[in-house]
């Protein structure tokens, strides 16, 4: 979209870690850029020196222990909560005064860890709320029911089924979001994300409670809609097949520190890596 | 479809049976085959389902407690006597039927414009605060009133505060409120009235702006997390709200031959709070049909004399055990098809 406004001009100061764009993302614009991005509550730093590059059409793999800080960097990307240090971009404009809602309509759209979904609602009516701000249609003509009403639902209602359709979720679309099985309740809130029109999806956890099979299928689905949307994806995940299989580029964090950033390969065999998650042992190896 | 069909049968089902009733009543008013204090409660029957639905709309659909909505209730009856007394005053307007109207609207103009002032602080607050705070400006709104004289002397209006000489005709008298009205209110424009909060309230609901209103109570931070703007749906629920309740207070106020502020109390606001949670939160027909049921009662149970409101607070408890019984629910059920929905809307209340 922004391809056209590059800023090239701006002097270029050495980065002070090592990120890593896809090849194919070199031409256009990062779709995120954090530098040295911090949070302290009270003197606890929960996230401390956070920088990280994300290219166009990245899919990038945030992991690392419990506690580590990784859900925090999401409430930090989306504005949740204020980050105390450090400055965001997102494809080259400042987040420092965005709000949530700002953020979201800017480009970034996210899922939760604990599902957060609007569960007296139906799965079409989550989807719709997701097409808030891309589909409008003001309070009045809602009331009396002008033409643009009409239009407006029967455009939400076609991209509705259109987008549940990448998880073969129209057949449901009737139905009530919070009775759904759990695996269908992540992919849902997955679809109401990209019905945001995001440039960046967060998923956190996407896989958490899903099976071997499930997990498969969702990892070729994260790939789809890369390809499918040209967006950049960032994920939590503790399922360590999911993350290595389709993550281009993985951040490891640590008591909000960033330990370790590589390709799936340079951190199944990174010792600091292994020595978070298992502790010290010589024989460890993930 | 099917959910969205079924809303769709209930809104046609409640404006139908509402159509039916008023047809009904008009034949038996002009057989003169209806009570006498049933017909003088049919106005004020039509001026509280619009309260309850409106509250309706804050509390259920919105998902705030507010505690103050009489308030707004007492704004639109005194705007809307003065603006009828000023209208047969200044410009010898004698047509009823438009000074109602025009009555009616100025009402609902007032008390929206009250709701915007008041929305900007309160809608800042969450939960139970919000609720205290909305019940003190109830109290406030009420006090104002009382020390409000409003004359009209030709075409102009006077006003002032807490000082009743003022040239003209008294329109509004400090503590003694409104007298020697002009009941030009009808049965009829309270009905055109109830049908037109239905189709505000029911077509908000199903529309984006009632879907980002509903998914602001539902979950706060999701609704911010997907771009939806959370003061601004609260305040368009809170508004709305405010704008019906002031037609109705308008209504009401010219169905009465003298009003006092002090009607407009806590008590009144607690009273539609009664209408809105018995016929179930965020269920608009059920407000309608105990908005109608909860005013005629405390009427029918006249002859208990002064143990009246007593038996009215039995009863109320009553019918919050029944209706929460497993076995009065399954009963339910079993004549109801289709209260699926409903049992949803309690799981949200738990």
């Amino acid at each position: 979209m922004s391809e056209t406004k590059q800023k090239q001009q701006t002097p270029m100061v050495p980065y002070p870690s090592k990120s890593f764009v896809p090849e194919r993302d070199l031409g256009s614009m990062p779709v995120l850029e954090c530098s040295h991005l911090g949070i302290e509550f009270g003197g606890l730093k929960a996230v401390d020196d956070f920088s990280v590059i994300m290219g166009k059409t990245e899919i990038g793999g945030l992991i690392g222990p419990n506690g580590a800080g990784k859900t925090t960097v999401f409430n930090l990307l989306t504005k949740v909560y204020q980050p105390t240090h450090g400055t965001m971009m997102l494809e080259g404009r400042d987040m420092g005064s965005m709000t949530t809602v700002d953020v979201n309509k800017a480009g970034i759209a996210r899922t939760f860890q604990n599902i957060r979904l609007f569960s007296n609602m139906t799965v079409e009516e989550n989807v719709r709320i997701g097409l808030h701000n891309q589909i409008r249609c003001g309070m009045f003509s809602g009331i009396l029911r002008l033409p643009r009403y009409w239009k407006a639902e029967k455009q939400q209602h076609e991209k509705t089924l259109e987008l549940l359709n990448i998880f073969d979720m129209a057949g449901m679309a009737d139905e009530r979001a919070g009775s759904l099985p759990y695996g269908a309740q992540r992919r849902l809130e997955i679809v109401r994300a990209l019905a945001t029109n995001p440039k960046l999806l967060l998923l956190d956890e996407p896989a958490a409670g899903m099976n071997p099979h499930e997990t498969e299928e969702l990892m070729e689905n994260i790939t789809k809609i890369r390809d499918q949307f040209q967006i950049a994806i960032l994920l939590i995940e503790h399922d360590m097949s999911l993350v290595m299989g389709i993550c281009e580029d993985i951040c490891v964090l640590n008591f909000g520190k960033i330990i370790a950033k590589g390709t799936p390969e340079e951190i199944q065999n990174n010792p600091v890596v292994i020595e978070a998650y298992l502790g010290k042992q010589k024989e460890a190896k993930a | 479809m099917k959910t969205k069909k079924k809303r769709f049968m209930t809104n046609l089902i409640t404006y139908g049976v509402l159509i039916l009733l008023f047809i009904v009543l008009t034949i038996m008013i002009n057989n003169k085959s209806i009570s006498r204090t049933l017909k003088g409660q049919l106005i004020p029957i039509c001026s509280w389902i619009v309260m309850a639905v409106s509250l309706n709309l804050v509390v259920g659909i919105s998902g705030e407690l507010s505690l103050g909505h009489a308030g707004f209730m007492g704004i639109g009856a005194f705007t809307g006597i003065i603006t009828s007394g000023w209208l047969l005053n200044g410009f010898s307007m004698e047509d009823p039927t438009l000074r109602l109207v025009l009555a009616i609207i100025a009402g609902g103009l007032t008390a929206g414009i009250a709701g915007v002032l008041i929305g900007i602080p309160v809608l800042r607050l969450r939960g139970d605060y919000l609720a205290i705070v909305t019940l003190a400006f109830g109290e406030i709104i009420k006090n104002v009133m009382n020390c409000v004289y409003v004359s009209a002397e030709g075409t102009t209006l006077h006003w002032g505060f807490l000082n009743g000489n003022l040239p003209g005709t008294l329109l509004l008298n400090g503590p003694m409120g409104a007298v020697k009205v002009k009941t030009i209110a009808t049965f009829t424009a309270g009905f055109i009235l109830v049908m037109f909060s239905l189709v505000v309230v029911l077509n908000l609901i199903n529309s984006r702006s009632g879907r980002a209103i509903m998914a602001a109570r539902d979950n706060r931070i999701a609704a911010e997390a997907t771009g939806i703007n959370i003061t601004k749906y609260k305040m368009m629920a809170f508004v709305t709200a405010a704008v019906l309740a002031g037609m109705a207070g308008a209504l009401y106020g010219l169905s009465m031959a003298t009003l006092l502020p002090t009607k407009f109390s806590f008590n009144e606001s607690i009273n539609v709070l009664v209408f809105v949670v018995l016929g179930g939160i965020g269920n608009i027909p059920g407000s309608i049909i105990s908005a109608t049921a909860l005013t005629i009662l405390p009427e029918k149970l006249r002859f208990l004399q002064n143990y009246r409101m007593l038996a009215y607070a039995v009863l109320l408890i009553l019918v919050m055990l029944l209706s929460n019984n497993p076995m009065v629910k399954m009963l339910w059920r079993k004549l109801i098809p289709g209260r699926k929905r409903e049992q949803s809307g309690e799981e949200m209340r738990a």
